[in-house]
């Protein structure tokens, strides 16, 4: 292989740490082609099969090849709304890159960096494409949730046709993409950006309504009339682990630290009215090996944390988070104590956090999940001083829907019960994707979901198959 | 954007808003809240639903100034708007036909047990309603909470108005007087409710607070807001905020709300500046 892989240029490391500006800074137009010519154009392209919303990647990287760069991000949206998102945020390595051909002796190509590379372009250009959008049907969808499931499917059925009302129950819209995903990593004006091209196709946003408060399933269907659901809520209830003096002054969830600061902008306070702990010269820990924990850790230490740890009782092989995650926070100075676990908090005496008890662990047998098991290795327990703990161990369902829909099933573990293929609930004319449905996974699964969804809806609405072969 | 359709101060730094909100006017019951942003840069906070008028679609809020949000708030008059409104959240009251209910509001907290005071009412109990103030000027919603009593007393600590002394007193004058008493609200500060627990703890009476964590998006996606009851984690925004009094670990919930005070302290000198500012121009 002549060309190699082309690095991504990025923020220095000492420099970023000082801000919350985007640590990746995107492909120039020559990188961009010369990555693009790297692609060896397969008659089998098994690339697209590891998309989940199976993108014609062959052909767009062909066009950017070729300098085609506005014609690339049109032959992207053909399947994906939010490229410049998706680009940033999916894990490639395990989806699209995994699969490149050319992974197997050399490095896949970049296939993200592209795709993030021609949206950025078509932004820039000021030129962003609107998609056509086929004669009413009529028909009235209500999606709940204005997260990537909710976008995805929202776009799909508003391509369709169909007349899409988005409920949001906060006040911005995109869910995870403005509340969990630091600004560093995905900034929100293209957030708003790509969701500003749905409103501009006819989809209407309402944000401050929380269904199953505001409003209920029942009352979408019977008093305002639509003819189809789709629940998108994600999965935001966050795990606590339960051990002694959590509840102490300064222990929180990752989802509360992360909203403060990315939502409601803490970390411009007091110009921002939320304020957060003040990190400074602080000893922070996050416990959790996901991107949420990634995303936390390095979002205290460009607080101004003197020591920000993370505390995961696997090794680093077991860890969730990307990969490319895990080495930005090695480069900004992020700490990482790996097999231990915390067993208690301890505080002064007015309850504040001075500290947790940690115990090193050791990996023994597989477990369910594949991955080996952590042991708690007897005697080992030590104190580690922190000033805030930062609790990333995973989210389970809000309730508030399964209360009052008691006829939409729920598993065991709480996610909403769908039928895969067409992802409709125990529920007539309700469907669900995403997060509530499978758990804490990937912007771009929420997509693919959405859009599944989407594509039964129509089809259920308006008879099998309704012109989906030109779609 | 939300607006107000009037505005009126009920006493110092005490305000009540009617705002355009018609969903939440609709959907509410009594217990229940909103969270509230003011302006682009502005935090949410949460603050009970005092009343609602689904016909016009309006609700009623009051709020005492207490911060920068609250006192931005109580600078707003009648045809401005509000940035975001979120509601009804939370559970509402459990209300039954306890028999004799007492309905206990300390300082602004009477106008969040306003509206339980009348769902009691409502359900067929002999309400009984204790609203205590630091004095006579801060006394508010006297007129409302009598005409949903079947008695009404007012405490003030100063004694320049009503009973002189604290609402626990009063409590613990009527129960000592041999009345029945099946159930008993309380809402106001901290230490208020904490005291009331003790009063009716002896007693057994059935003892119900509203409890005021800090909150974030009031939804239950983030755990801010979670209080130690009968030894369990329960987020108050969706679990509460109504819960056993005599079950809830008030120290821990007091020194949980400490985390920001020298942060709320910085934000609302910086208003307090730029208020000064203003009014030199």
């Amino acid at each position: 292989m002549a060309i190699p892989r082309q690095k991504m240029p990025a923020q220095d490391p000492q420099k970023r740490i000082g801000n919350f500006s985007e640590v990746n800074l995107g492909y120039t137009p020559e990188l961009a082609m010369k990555e693009a010519m790297r692609c060896i154009q397969c008659k089998d392209p098994v690339c697209i099969k590891g998309c989940p919303v199976n993108i014609k990647i062959d052909e767009f990287i062909d066009l950017v090849a070729n300098g085609n760069f506005l014609g690339a991000a049109k032959k992207i949206k053909e399947d994906n709304v939010l490229p410049a998102i998706c680009g940033r945020v999916c894990p490639q390595e395990d989806q699209c890159e995994k699969e490149c051909v050319l992974g197997k002796k050399h490095e896949p190509v970049a296939i993200g960096h592209l795709e993030r590379f021609v949206a950025d372009y078509e932004r820039e250009s000021g030129n962003i494409e609107i998609p056509a959008i086929r004669p009413s049907t009529g028909k009235r969808i209500a999606v709940i949730g204005s997260g990537p499931a909710g976008l995805s499917c929202a776009n799909d059925l508003a391509q369709l046709g169909h007349k899409v009302v988005v409920f949001e129950a906060l006040h911005e819209l995109g869910g995870v993409l403005m509340y969990g995903v630091p600004e560093f990593r995905l900034p929100k004006d293209i957030v708003r950006t790509e969701i500003d091209v749905l409103k501009k196709m006819g989809v209407e946003f309402q944000t401050d309504v929380v269904v199953g408060r505001s409003v209920t399933i029942d009352e979408l269907v019977e008093e305002d009339g639509f003819d189809a659901i789709f629940i998108g809520v994600g999965a935001g209830l966050p795990w606590f682990m339960g051990i002694p003096g959590e509840n102490l002054v300064g222990v929180l969830s990752a989802n509360e630290f992360l909203t403060r600061v990315n939502l409601m902008k803490a970390y411009d306070f007091p110009e921002s009215d939320t304020p957060v702990f003040d990190c400074k010269g602080k000893n922070i820990a996050v416990f959790g090996g996901g991107n949420t924990a990634m995303d936390a850790v390095r979002t205290a230490k460009r607080l101004g944390a003197e020591h920000a740890y993370i505390v995961y009782r696997r090794s680093e092989a077991e860890m969730p988070a990307r990969v490319e995650e895990i080495h930005h926070a090695k480069e900004e100075g992020i700490e990482f104590l790996l097999l231990q676990n915390p067993v208690e908090f301890i505080g002064n005496d007015e309850q504040w956090l001075t500290g947790v008890k940690c115990i090193k662990m050791e990996l023994g047998e597989p477990d369910d999940s594949g991955r080996r098991r952590p042991v708690p290795i007897e005697g080992s327990e030590y104190i580690l001083p922190i000033d805030m703990a930062i609790i990333s161990i995973g989210n389970g369902s809000n309730p508030l829907i399964g209360q009052t829909t008691p006829d939409i099933e729920f598993s065991k573990r709480e996610t909403i019960v769908v039928d895969v293929n067409t992802m409709e609930t125990s529920k007539e004319n309700v469907y669900a994707g995403g997060d509530i449905v499978t758990g804490g996974a990937t912007v771009i699964l929420a997509m693919g979901a959405g859009r599944t969804a989407a594509k039964a809806i129509h089809e259920k609405l308006l008879g099998e198959s309704h012109g989906f072969d030109e779609w | 954007m939300y607006k107000i359709v009037s505005a009126r101060f009920l006493a110092e730094n005490i305000k009540k808003f009617e705002i355009e909100a018609p969903r939440i006017a609709k959907k509410r019951k009594a217990g229940q809240f909103v969270m509230l942003r003011v302006g682009q840069s502005g935090e949410r906070i949460p603050l009970t639903i005092a009343g609602s008028d689904p016909e016009k679609g309006t609700i009623t809020i009051i709020a005492q100034g207490a911060g920068k949000t609250t006192r931005k708030l109580n600078a707003m008059e009648a045809g401005d708007t509000i940035t975001d409104i979120v509601g009804p959240l939370g559970t509402p009251s459990h209300i039954e036909n306890f028999g004799t209910a007492v309905s206990i509001g300390g300082g602004v907290g009477t106008a969040i047990a306003y509206p339980t005071a009348v769902a009691l009412k409502e359900a067929g109990n002999h309400v009984i309603t204790i609203n205590g103030a630091r004095s006579r000027d801060m006394v508010i919603l006297e007129e409302e909470m009598k005409s949903v009593s079947d008695e009404a007393y007012i405490t003030t600590d100063d004694g320049s108005y009503g009973f002189h002394g604290f609402v626990t007193q009063k409590l613990q004058e009527l129960i000592d007087s041999g009345k029945k008493i099946d159930y008993v609200l309380a809402i106001g500060p901290i230490p208020m409710m904490k005291a009331v627990a003790e009063v009716t703890r002896p007693h057994n009476i059935s003892t119900v607070v509203s409890l005021n964590p800090i909150m974030v998006d009031g939804t239950g996606m983030c755990g801010g807001c979670r209080v130690t009851v009968d030894d369990e984690i329960k987020f108050a925004c969706v679990d509460g905020p109504e819960f056993d009094a005599h079950q809830v670990d008030f120290a821990n919930l007091s020194d949980r709300n400490k985390i920001y005070l020298a942060e709320e302290k910085k934000s609302d000198e910086g208003f307090e500046h730029d208020c000064r500012l203003e009014k030199q121009r």
